[in-house]
């Protein structure tokens, strides 16, 4: 299969592959981050979350229209605004969720998960009286079309780099913030001991509700993100939600360098797969794979053994 | 003197046992030894790893290294069901019981016939079940209640209960972590009476605080500290064994 | 008396004849035949609800992916029918005569070899059992001897559920694709199609129903029942208690994925096509409502709400199309937050008792009334 190409070839095909695989990455990278704060940190099974990425896409694809009627001349820079935006709204409606649905399930995961499947039917219908059925698509500003020439045989498109990128930002700022600020101690702090923490004085509803607020924030992000490379549909959240949750779960759900190091090994092998056979035929083998190494090793890539 | 001395062959051997949890070691080079009919009590302050190595003996927690021997089987490399059915009962520190299943049911599923699934597909509710589990419930005062719902159990009689249910399995070596712990004053004259009553004929191995309940019931006292024994011997010797005064009793 | 030793307990007696009721005599007597193949159809969904209740509502093992074995026991039925209705004579026009039609578009040209048992009934019967039997024990066995459970589970069996899907769709020449096996015809040369072959096929069905209800009853009742109800609260008290907890995990995964495929096959017999879109996320994720709806501890519940949601949603989306996900979204949400066990909490809760009220004053007022009510079906304990 490989007779028709000459090395350079070959080469060029795999770096090319090799990046739509990093745009996958990245996809998987912004949604599973706020999965793996939600589930990882939480424990809470958000069936939804994609439908919250999806305001986020909603809300840039808004902005950007707004942007195009009232503000043309600053057009260029509505990204940076609708990003804030899709952020906040998706973290307020998560807050809202919070305290409406969530904070009465928290001793029942399996029930959480079907009440948020419900939730993300009752938003995908809502999209759909809302903005219609149809797909939309944002319309770039200029500097994001085009691509850049690395060597005579391999591109890159720049909206492809400037995700990626955006996604290298985020992950920092989320590390940041879970790792080394205060909140990020208090919610580790409810997480490991939740009586304990409430005990010295930690408001333990208020953290499960920032914290859910801001894993459906970050899943607006990467709605917003998203809209950089793909068109925006009611459904279109459901399309990755089992991905990203078998990207925590391979990851070993607490640890975010495990959903990184497992979103860039899935994302990875299905691109590359895709070049060897069809696409569907790329992502039956990927799932299996993962599936297949998650039966040998449950607790996923990353886990630590701790006494229970 | 050695001559025609045969050492009693140990019921449980515990031999250099050791787990480590990411990097620290809960019980360390652990070795002690049962004797048949031996009631032995583990002592020591919190994080000692009292729980541990009980988890370690019934099969909770595997070992990183060292061997458990019961009755010359080797219980590391067995599971939880499989050590069970050699004949170890265990009793957790909070009660567990079956809180959706009736007193009887409950003591029911602990009687050793039927363990496998199609063997349960099979089990019938015959009269030596019936009796057998009246029997129990009788020793654990429970008597009148067997078609209670065990959560309407109070907390002593749901420890009570989870001590029946252990009864009916009839282990050679029962395993009892704080048996006390969080129970009333006469709850706790009747479970010291109790538990007089079912630890003949067997071993038991018991963590508890309760300093009197020791001094009571224990034929030999371990005390633990940081995952290795600290002293060993009679209540008597231990009490006055300075290193245990240091760590433990002092305090 | 510790335990009723009858195989109904008194509500349960009532909630059979009940059922015999609506479904033998009630709705074979009001319907016309599209609409009784359409409750054919909504109880090939009750089989699978049956089947959760006893790996879910008793084993709280939740298997988000159902529509797996239900797609598995309907597309073994569906192979079989599908080769009955490509016989020479009937596929003279293709290319390759005598192979389903959807392999000549795909430019196969020989029946595959994992297709030539279904020539055989005997052989289709037994796969429909034993495929989905043995992948749902194959699944089991390597999740649940790992002591995977809980969300994980839920996750993984929704994941296999979506390869499937993605599998089905994607190997469309042995599969059919996205348009599945349509155009099943005759079973050993008795047409399926006509009317009165559709009320046959009805009642076929529900002795099938009645004979899982039975099963799983049988099985409820037995010491396995109740080990289930343990497992569900104290996973660790039954492995202390000396069972291999992963062993009753793994009956019960199985039995529900047989109850599953034996519904698949029925849907592919009633309802005569079978495609992917009984397979994947969405429909495993709504046979669960079902069993939510009506009780997850209920077998006869189960019944009933795979009836009345499927009702419900034919009816909402025949009239109001935008109104069905918002209801059924909000279905998910009220039963888990408002009625977590469903229909036959609420019937138990609120309305037996009353009736239990209503016949204690009866028969506290006069000895007379008391008789009757006997006669109205409620015998006196």
């Amino acid at each position: 299969m490989f007779g028709d190409y000459s090395i350079g070839d070959l080469g060029s095909i795999f770096v090319m592959q090799g990046f739509a695989g990093l745009i996958l990455f990245s996809v998987y990278v912004l949604m599973a981050l706020g999965l793996a704060i939600i589930f990882g940190q939480m424990g809470v099974i958000n069936m939804a979350h994609g439908e919250f990425m999806i305001l986020g896409a909603y809300v840039t694809w808004m902005t950007s229209n707004a942007f195009q009627h009232y503000l043309p001349s600053l057009f260029s820079g509505y990204f940076f605004l609708a990003m804030l935006l899709a952020f906040l709204v998706s973290g307020a409606l998560g807050m809202l969720v919070e305290w409406v649905l969530i904070r009465h399930l928290y001793k029942r995961p399996l029930d959480t998960l079907l009440a948020t499947w419900g939730l993300s039917l009752i938003l995908q219908q809502t999209y759909r009286s809302v903005f219609g059925a149809r797909e939309v698509g944002v319309e770039l500003p200029q500097w994001m079309l085009g691509s850049l020439k690395v060597t005579d045989s391999i591109e890159v498109p720049i909206n492809g780099v400037f995700v990626m990128g955006l996604t290298v930002l985020i992950t920092v700022v989320v590390s940041y913030v879970l790792y080394k600020s205060r909140w990020g101690r208090q919610v580790r702090a409810v997480v490991q001991n939740r009586i304990m923490a409430g005990a010295v004085g930690i408001n333990t509803e208020k953290v499960d509700r920032y914290t859910f607020g801001l894993g459906c924030g970050i899943a607006g992000v990467a709605g917003s993100a998203f809209t950089m490379i793909g068109s925006t549909g009611p459904t279109s959240g459901q399309l990755y939600i089992v991905d990203t949750f078998l990207v925590v779960v391979f990851g070993g759900a607490a640890s975010l360098l495990g959903t990184i190091a497992s979103a860039f090994s899935i994302s990875q092998t299905q691109s590359t797969l895709e070049f060897f056979t069809s696409g569907s035929m790329a992502k039956v083998l990927t799932l299996l794979a993962v599936v297949g190494i998650l039966m040998l090793r449950p607790q996923g890539l990353f886990a630590l053994k701790v006494r229970k | 003197m050695l001559i025609g001395h045969q050492p009693k062959p140990f019921l449980l051997a515990v031999e250099a046992l050791t787990v480590s949890f990411d990097g620290f070691k809960a019980v360390n080079n652990l070795s002690f030894y049962v004797e048949e009919n031996e009631i032995r009590v583990i002592i020591g302050p919190n994080g000692a790893g009292k729980t541990t190595v009980l988890d370690l003996i019934c099969g909770k927690t595997k070992a990183t290294s060292g061997s458990i021997q019961f009755r010359g089987k080797e219980l590391t490399k067995l599971k939880e069901n499989q050590i069970v059915q050699t004949g170890v009962g265990r009793k957790f520190q909070t009660p567990s019981v079956f809180e959706d299943l009736t007193v009887f049911e409950n003591l029911e599923i602990s009687y050793p016939r039927g363990r496998t699934v199609f063997g349960s597909l099979a089990f019938q509710r015959d009269d030596a079940v019936k009796q057998r589990v009246e029997e129990v419930a009788e020793m654990i005062f429970l008597k009148d209640r067997l078609d209670t719902y065990a959560d309407q159990l109070s907390h002593g009689q749901k420890q009570w209960l989870e001590i029946g249910m252990l009864l009916i399995q009839d282990p050679e070596l029962l395993m009892l972590d704080e048996p006390v712990a969080g129970m009333s004053v006469s709850e706790r004259a009747k479970t010291a009476e109790l538990l007089n009553r079912i630890i003949k004929d067997r071993s038991v191995l018991v963590i508890e605080h309760d300093m009197k309940f020791v001094e009571d019931i224990a034929h030999k006292v371990t005390v633990l500290h940081q995952g290795q024994i600290l002293s060993e011997g009679t209540m008597e010797k231990v009490k006055n064994d300075p290193k245990v005064i240091e760590v433990y009793l002092g305090h | 008396m510790i335990i009723n030793s009858r195989f109904f307990n008194r509500s349960e007696l009532i909630g059979f004849v009940a059922l015999a009721l609506v479904l033998l005599v009630i709705l074979p007597l009001s319907l016309d035949v599209f609409r009784l193949n359409l409750v054919a159809k909504y109880l090939t969904y009750a089989f699978v609800a049956i089947g959760l209740v006893l790996c879910w509502g008793y084993g709280g093992i939740l298997s988000l992916g159902q529509g797996v074995f239900f797609g598995l026991g309907g597309y073994c039925m569906a192979m079989f029918l599908k080769l009955e209705a490509s016989s020479v004579e009937n596929t003279k026009i293709q290319s390759t005569p005598g192979i389903p039609d959807f392999m000549d578009w795909n430019q196969i040209t020989a029946l595959p070899l994992f297709w030539q048992p279904f020539h055989s009934l005997t052989f289709t019967v037994l796969a429909i059992i034993l495929v989905p039997g043995l992948f749902a024990l194959i699944i089991g066995t390597a999740m649940f001897k790992r002591r995977v459970g809980g969300t994980y589970f839920a996750i993984i069996t929704q994941a296999v559920a979506a390869i499937l899907t993605i599998l089905i769709v994607g190997q469309q020449g042995y599969t059919g694709g996205i348009n599945g096996m349509t155009d099943l015809r005759t079973l050993k040369g008795w047409d399926i199609r006509p009317d009165h072959a559709k009320i046959v096929l009805y009642f076929f069905e529900v002795f099938l129903l009645f004979g899982c209800i039975f099963i799983a009853q049988f099985i409820r009742l037995t010491k396995l029942g109740r080990i289930l109800v343990a497992m569900r609260e104290q996973e660790d008290r039954v492995r202390f208690s000396g069972y291999s907890v992963a062993n009753f995990k793994i009956f019960a995964f199985c039995m529900a994925a047989i109850f599953a495929a034996i519904g698949g096959a029925m849907f592919a017999l009633n309802v005569g096509f079978m495609s992917p879109s009984f397979v994947g996320i969405v429909p495993s994720i709504e046979m669960v409502i079902y069993t939510a709806v009506g009780g997850r501890m209920s077998i006869f519940g189960a019944v009933w709400g795979a009836l009345l949601v499927n009702f419900a949603k034919t009816g909402l989306s025949e009239s109001f199309p935008q109104l069905w996900l918002f209801g059924l979204g909000a279905l998910f949400i009220a039963v888990v937050l408002a009625f977590p066990n469903g229909l036959s909490g609420i019937w138990a809760d609120y309305v037996q008792p009353r009736i239990d009220r209503l016949l204690a004053s009866r028969k506290s007022k006069s000895g007379a009334w008391a008789d009757n009510s006997v006669a109205d079906g409620a015998p006196a304990e």
